[in-house]
Parts: C-alpha cells; structure tokens; sequence
C-alpha cells in the first residue's frame, strides 16, 4: 500500500524545457565565471584552493598547466588522450562523499568539506606515466595515512583497496557499446605504501581544485609508480586482509603487475621503460627524452618498503 | 550507375592532385612539430598520425576494385597512387620512429624488431610493401605479366599485418581500431566471396536481357 502519493503536478508548473537548458548554462556560465560564491566544495569546476608548501619539489621545470589539464588518460571519458577534457562537462564532483570501510575500527564517510578540512599541502611530484612520457606537477593534497589515522585500521588490515565512482549517465566512457575496462576503476597499495608520507589524495593542481579530467574532486597520487595507479574521482576506501584487485593487472596480468613501481630496468613487453618523454614544449628537436630513474627519483624514501623483494617479478 | 565522368585530359592532373592531397598531411604535421606547435608528446603525435595515414591509403587502396564491382565507379586509374602513398606513409612512420623518436640509437631499434611482436609485424609489412613499390611501373607490369598479380596480392597480408600492428600497439583495442581492422576484413573477404557474386551477377543479367547463359542454344 503505497503512504505517500506525491500531489500531481499541473501542466501550468511544468519547466519549459528551453528555461531549463538556459538555467543548466547559466549554471555552467556561473562555475567558469568563478561566479559561485559558496564553499570551494560546492562549486563546479576549478576554483581557488589555499594550501601550504609542502617540502616537496624536485626543482625541475613544471609541466605548464595546459597540458596537465589536456593530456589525460582517464577512460571513464574516453581512451583518447583528449577525451577527459573534451568529455567530461557533465561531470558533477560536488556534493561528494568518500566511504572508508573494510578492516577498521571506525568506519566512516568524508564528505567535500571533510576532505577539504584536512592539512592542504602543495607538493610538486614526477609523474611517470606507464606509456613513456613523464610531467612535473604541483598538486595540492594532504597524506593520504591522514585519513587513514582517522579510521583506525585493524592490526589484520594489509592492504588498501581504491574504487572510482560509476556514472555512465556523466561519464561517456562508462555507455555505450564499447567498453574499454570493466568498471569500477579500481586500484590498490600494500598498507606500508599507503602509510607513506609521499602517498597523498590529491583535491588540487595548480593552485585550484581539481578539474574534472584530472580526477575531481579527489584521487590519488602515488609518485614512484606509474600514472595508472593514481586512481581518480574515489568513492571508496576498503582495507583489507588480501591483494586487492587492480584494473589493469586484470586486463593484461603480463604487462601490468600490482606494486607497478617505476623501473627502467623491467620494461614493458611491449616498448622499453628505460627512457621517458617529459611533456611540454619542444617539438621534434628539443631534447626532450631523458633517462628513468629508479622508483621515478624517489628511491632513498621507498627503497626500504621493498628490501629483499625481487623487484623484476614483482613488477 | 556512376558519377559524372571526368574528361580524360584530366586524369593524369587529377592523379598529381592526388599525391599533393595525400602527402599534404604528414607535411603539414610536420611543419607543425618543427615549429613546436604540436602539444603533449609532438613526435609520437607525428609517428601514430603517420601510421593512420598509411592504414587509410592501404584501405583506400583496396577498395577500388570492390568500388567499381559494386558502384560501377572506375576509380582504377587512383590506384597505383594510393598504394605508393600507403608505401611512403609506412616509409615515413618507421623513419620518424627511428629518428625522432629513437634518435637513430640502433640497438634499440633492433631490439623493438626483433623483441616486441607488435613492431615485428608493422616491419613485415614494411618489408613486403617494398617489392610491391618497386614494381609499380607499367615496365614491370609488362615484364612481370601474371607474376606481377601473383605478387600484388601480397596487398592483403600486407594490410592485415597493418591493422593487426594498430591493434596491438595500444593498451586497449578501442573503437577506432575496430574500425580499421573491421573495414581491413570486410575488404578483404570481399575478395573470397567477389567470384561468386560476379557469377551470379552475370547469370541474372543474362535473364534480364533475354539471353540465355553462354552454351548451347536450343534449336
């Protein structure tokens, strides 16, 4: 028996639809214009986002922001390079809520303004994509064993599991007929690696919240590995006792090992690891290609996480 | 059926034209990589537009011959054209990654040849176009007579051996590799099943007009 009947609606209070698709733009309008005066958590697109320097800075020459913002791989808008910054409009990373569960003792959701009220650091990293190229980027973020502090893992926790939100109806990547990757996009770290202090969430880059095609409104950032394990716009944070799954190393097991820690000396099967394309500027004849260095540059803080691992089969 | 005909004293013109259009493609991406206007990773940008441009004119090149079973369009005269284009798009591909990109670091290119299935593939390919380029001349079609066909057919191995090297190169076979290697097998199984069809078409034209087929005619 149904309660509640909602009260019909008279065809006089009906939308037109040229009103609404005015107001959808003038919503659009107002996120670019940087018009919304709300919280930065409430706001489309990408706004201002203070945070502290955070000690972190290889003193390389910074990949311009164009081409942070333009050259993602983020299939969940497309396969194409191009496509999350084409595709991904309709994306809404706000309202937001990150859902940490699995082997703690408190679990718990962290909405927009939850996540924002963390310590915000800027941090500039490599990024060393599996494919060969390679950016410097600053992002804004804070330690991701901050979080994780909060939920008081279990001593039979190992692991930490990462799941990217399904929106097929924001997503263009996520419909239609061709499916590149089953989806949830999910990730994974051993507990060490996610504890270290290099390992944050991102919620920024360059100084502003994330746009969508970098994964907004929070992802992670994991600099000695490649790109794909920097899972973006997370919905949920599971601990657990065994090796979570990895999108990837279920595609291609062969190619795509679950640490995917940068080496030069373990190369893909199919194109060499031992050199990088950094991004940005150039063209034909810069010198743009330069040697990949072990744990992308950041062995004398990781090394120890893998002592007396045999680094070539676990790639 | 048929598009309005092109006044012969055009043809050999509209051939040239056709290089110029063809090969306008990798000279202008590649005024735009000299100059530092291409974004992101300019000379893989450079190479895989090379590599699709070579994929389309192998297509282009196959299909011809359906064009003129299917629409009666006699496109013949394009042919040789678009092979030499696929021939030097494929040629430009492996220079540019030789190069641009590897830098002419030989080792290295040895070792994606020999190492890396996908790139041994694209090299076959490379490799077979050659004596097909080389005999592309109407001395050879003469010198070689039925031989020349034979080894013409190598077009097909050719260009399955190119759309399977796309496929294999990225991390997920997407849509537009489908697409490639879809219209590489549907051009290709044309062939197998062209026979019969002219057969039959022949067959039904003879009714159509009356005639009965070819044999003897009852008295």
């Amino acid at each position: 028996m149904r309660l509640y009947r909602p009260a019909p609606i008279p065809g006089s209070e009906i939308t037109p639809e040229s009103a609404w698709i005015m107001r959808r733009d003038l919503l659009r309008l107002g996120a670019a214009g940087g018009l919304a005066l709300a919280a930065p958590s409430l706001a489309f697109g990408a706004t201002e986002l203070a945070a502290k320097p955070g000690g972190y800075d290889p003193k390389e020459p910074l990949t311009p922001e164009a081409d942070v913002t333009s050259i993602n791989n983020f299939y969940e808008f497309g396969t194409g390079k191009a496509d999350p910054a084409e595709k991904s409009a309709d994306f809404k990373p706000a309202p937001w809520s990150v859902k940490v569960d699995g082997l703690v003792g408190k679990p718990a959701e962290f909405d927009l303004d939850q996540l924002m009220a963390f310590e915000l650091e800027e941090r500039v990293y490599r990024m060393r994509c599996v494919e060969a190229w390679s950016m410097v980027i600053p992002w804004i973020g804070f330690p991701l064993s901050a979080l994780l502090d909060r939920v008081e893992p279990l001593g039979s926790a190992k692991y930490v599991a990462f799941e990217t939100v399904v929106r097929p109806e924001e997503m263009p990547g996520q419909r239609g007929v061709f499916q590149p990757l089953p989806w949830p996009y999910v990730e994974g770290l051993r507990l060490d690696e996610a504890r270290h202090p290099l390992t944050i969430l991102s919620l920024g880059v360059y100084g502003k919240t994330l746009p969508n095609q970098n994964g907004a409104p929070v992802r992670l950032v994991v600099p000695w590995k490649y790109g794909f394990k920097g899972i973006k716009s997370i919905v949920r944070i599971t601990l657990t006792e065994d090796e979570p799954a990895s999108t990837w190393n279920k595609m291609a097991p062969n190619e795509y090992g679950f640490y995917a820690n940068v080496n030069p000396e373990v190369d893909h099967p199919r194109w060499s690891q031992a050199t990088e394309n950094r991004i940005g500027g150039g063209g034909f004849f810069g010198s743009n290609d330069r040697p990949t260095l072990m744990f992308n540059g950041y062995g004398d803080e990781v090394a120890s996480l893998y002592a007396g691992m045999d680094l070539k089969a676990n790639f | 059926m048929g598009l309005p005909a092109l006044p012969r004293r055009y043809h050999p013109a509209s051939i040239w034209l056709l290089y110029a259009v063809g090969l306008f493609p990798a000279a202008w991406t590649f005024y735009l990589g000299a100059t530092g206007q291409l974004t992101g990773n300019p000379v893989k940008v450079f190479e895989h537009l090379l590599g699709e441009w070579a994929l389309r004119f192998l297509i282009l090149t196959l299909m011809i011959s359906p064009l003129r079973d299917l629409a009666g369009i006699n496109w013949l005269r394009y042919r040789r054209a678009l092979g030499l284009l696929a021939f030097w798009y494929v040629v430009l591909h492996f220079s540019a990654n030789m190069i641009l990109d590897k830098r002419l670091a030989f080792d290295v290119i040895v070792e994606d040849i020999t190492k890396r299935w996908f790139i041994t593939i694209g090299m076959a390919a490379l490799v077979m176009l050659i004596p097909l380029a080389l005999t592309s001349n109407a001395w050879s079609i003469r010198r070689l007579g039925s031989r020349w066909t034979l080894l013409h057919r190598l077009i097909y191995p050719i260009a399955a051996l190119g759309a399977l090297h796309f496929c294999l190169s990225v991390k997920v076979i997407g849509p537009e590799q489908l697409v490639y290697a879809g219209l590489v097998i549907l051009l290709i199984g044309w062939r197998l099943v062209r026979p019969r069809y002219m057969a039959w078409r022949r067959s039904r034209r003879s009714v159509n007009t009356g005639l009965a087929p070819a044999g003897p005619r009852p008295k």
